[in-house]
């Protein structure tokens, strides 16, 4: 492999060799400081100890067969798991406090105690694999590297919910992902650790890969299972939430691909262990380790699992800083529906965890924060947002479906030289049409929360444009 | 006036679809409580023939499943990658999401559009390729990135566009 200098990624002749050998994409990323590479003294080993989602990534590029999984302590979780009463499981997971991975934050363990009680009829689980928010990658490289972890996860869940099928709605692009995911369901069911009475125990589960066909909005839980029944991806009415009538009007939990993956070491380390993880940096109450990562123009973009009590800096300094000649901007904390923040040390020295970048008025989101420099334009670059949520609207609602489209033809005008002196109102007034409570669903408040940042803090950039559009209209008049 | 209460039109499923496919489709039905929930699985398989599914193959599926020919209809055009016109023989699509295009998106678009003389939507003449956007790949760390067919590249100059094109014939 053959790797850029400038960036330290795979050049295409490398690339395409790496394809054709079977390689996955995340296979190619090459970082200075390696997934599992932060918080180790010289010489140690990260174990599930230190590095419960990747440490077996340091053993092996990929794990994709039963045996080596075996070997790293596969599915010994599992088996504790099945040791205990699925009552007892889900006390475990809700005192954990695992915090939804996909974004909501929510406590997954508490999610399920909202289940339907058993009647005696089917109940889902469904992996959200569909991940598509901009700036978000740390859901691939556990699909394609560990698919038995994601697996071993859902079968804990699987047996604490009382669940006895289940999907894996992996996003139509995840083309290697799902095959690999497809294989390790195939193997385990050979080995009595998928399908009926699994282990010799009377738990049966059966699971399937579903993938989509390229809709963002399948992300959003109601939506994901409306594409999972065979209908178009629209989001349903919450409540009833899927806990009381998800897939098939069944009761059904829905969770994101990392908060399952977590689930096998905290059965196999505990409770308590889990909690303390929030001590190694002493600066966030948020049990656990997370995936963070970091894109946009950096040394070295990548992905770091680290216990919470990071911050924006030093998730910036892991990725090498900026590359040279650029200056930071600003940053999105995880994906493109998460409000803008600034350069400021205020803003930088804040915690990635969910409390303090939601009192610094933005949503940690993913925990993938992209890096904004100097060079960009702020109006092109909202267009490009907004342009993104405008395609990807589902329809159903009127304020998302017209809005959008309004608020990009706002921001092409402006970014034209052709904006008018009250675009900016507009855009305002528009920020708070298709805010929450106005719009059917999430998606069109999540839009306006980086266009609501971007005037807040780059209001300038905007009034510049205008004001140099209106000057260049009357000098056009001006023989009139 | 006669009421037709039928919702699908009958069709000669086996004249439309080939055998492999029909067992395929049979076997997705069977992964879920209602035949329905099989129709995006039906649609990408049946789409690999020709790389775009035609309005016998909506039908023929509908029959299958049982459904109205709109509600398979409704489901192919609301997804990106099911594809109801014919496209090229292979599908370029490029990712346009802030993280690749704060990394080089617009030059790449510009390499690509130039290359192949065509836009977004568009077909080459001699049916080669066709050149699509799409939201984030998920190779953030590698933008700009690009899915043609089942590879996925990144980072792509636009200088190396050329290259890249030649392994698609």
């Amino acid at each position: 492999m053959i790797y850029n200098a400038a960036n330290n990624k795979a050049d295409l002749a490398s690339q395409i060799q790496a394809r054709q050998n079977g390689l996955a994409p995340s296979q190619l990323n090459r970082q200075k400081t390696p997934i599992w590479g932060v918080g180790l003294a010289e010489g140690q080993e990260p174990t599930s100890l230190t590095h419960p989602l990747t440490w077996r990534l340091f053993h092996s590029d990929a794990v994709l067969k039963l045996a080596d999984y075996l070997a790293l302590k596969g599915f010994e979780g599992f088996k504790i798991a099945l040791s205990k009463t699925p009552k007892e499981v889900g006390e475990m997971i809700k005192n954990a406090n695992v915090r939804g991975r996909g974004g909501a934050g929510f406590n997954a363990g508490l999610k399920w105690t909202f289940m339907t009680p058993p009647d005696g009829g089917m109940c889902y689980l469904i992996c959200n694999a569909d991940e598509m928010e901009p700036g978000t990658f740390k859901d691939r490289l556990l699909m394609e590297r560990l698919p038995f972890q994601l697996i071993e996860g859902m079968l804990i869940t699987a047996y604490a919910i009382g669940a006895s099928a289940g999907y894996i709605f992996i996003r139509g692009e995840y083309i290697l992902a799902a095959e690999r995911l497809q294989a390790a369901i195939d193997e385990l069911i050979a080995n009595n650790l998928l399908g009926d009475n699994i282990l010799g125990t009377d738990f049966n589960f059966d699971l399937h890969v579903h993938t989509g066909a390229g809709r963002y909005i399948c992300g959003e839980e109601t939506a994901l299972i409306n594409c999972l029944e065979g209908r178009r991806a629209n989001p349903r009415t919450k409540p009833p939430f899927p806990q009381v009538s998800g897939a098939w009007g069944r009761p059904t939990v829905v969770n994101n691909v990392e908060t399952l993956n977590n689930m096998s070491a905290i059965m196999l380390n505990g409770v308590q262990w889990y909690l303390d993880l929030a001590k190694i940096k002493g600066k966030s109450e948020t049990p656990g380790t997370k995936i963070m990562g970091c894109s946009g123009r950096v040394k070295d973009a990548g992905l770091w699992e680290v216990p919470f009590g990071y911050t924006a800096r030093e998730l910036i300094e892991l990725a090498g800083g900026m590359q040279d000649g650029l200056k930071l901007k600003a940053w999105l904390p995880g994906g493109a529906s998460t409000d803008f923040l600034t350069a400021s040390d205020e803003h930088l020295d804040l915690v990635m965890d969910f409390d303090p970048i939601m009192k610094a008025g933005s949503r940690l989101g993913t925990c993938l924060m992209m890096v904004v420099d100097e060079t960009q334009d702020m109006v092109s670059l909202s267009k490009n947002l907004q342009q993104f949520f405008q395609r990807e609207s589902c329809g159903w609602c009127t304020p998302c479906r017209d809005g959008l489209p309004w608020g990009v033809k706002i921001l092409d005008a402006i970014d034209n030289g052709q904006g008018q002196a009250d675009d900016i109102d507009k855009l305002s007034e528009l920020t708070r049409d298709l805010w929450i409570g106005k719009t059917f669903c999430a998606h069109a408040p999540g839009a306006m929360e980086p266009l609501m940042s971007a005037l807040k803090y780059f209001r300038h950039e905007f009034e510049q444009k205008i004001e140099s559009a209106q000057a260049s209209a009357s000098d056009n008049q001006g023989g009139v | 006036m006669k009421i037709v209460t039928d919702k699908t039109p009958k069709v000669d499923v086996k004249s439309i679809l080939s055998a492999e496919e029909i067992a395929g489709i049979d076997e997705y039905i069977h992964h879920y409580p209602q035949a329905r929930a099989a129709v995006l699985d039906a649609l990408k398989l049946v789409q690999k023939r020709n790389g775009w599914v035609n309005d016998a193959q909506v039908a023929a599926i509908a029959n299958m499943l049982d459904i109205a020919v709109a509600d398979v209809e409704g489901v192919a055009t609301f997804f990106n990658r099911i594809y109801r016109q014919p496209v090229g023989r292979h599908v370029i699509l490029l990712c346009d999401s802030i993280a690749c295009y704060l990394t080089g998106y617009e030059a790449l678009a510009n390499a690509f559009k130039q290359s192949l003389g065509i836009d977004y939507g568009q077909t080459t003449p001699d049916g080669r390729f066709t050149l699509l956007p799409i939201c984030c790949l998920g190779n953030c760390d590698k933008g700009p990135s690009v899915l043609i067919d089942e590879d996925t590249y990144g980072p792509v100059r636009p200088e190396e566009v050329a290259m890249l094109l030649e392994y698609y014939q």
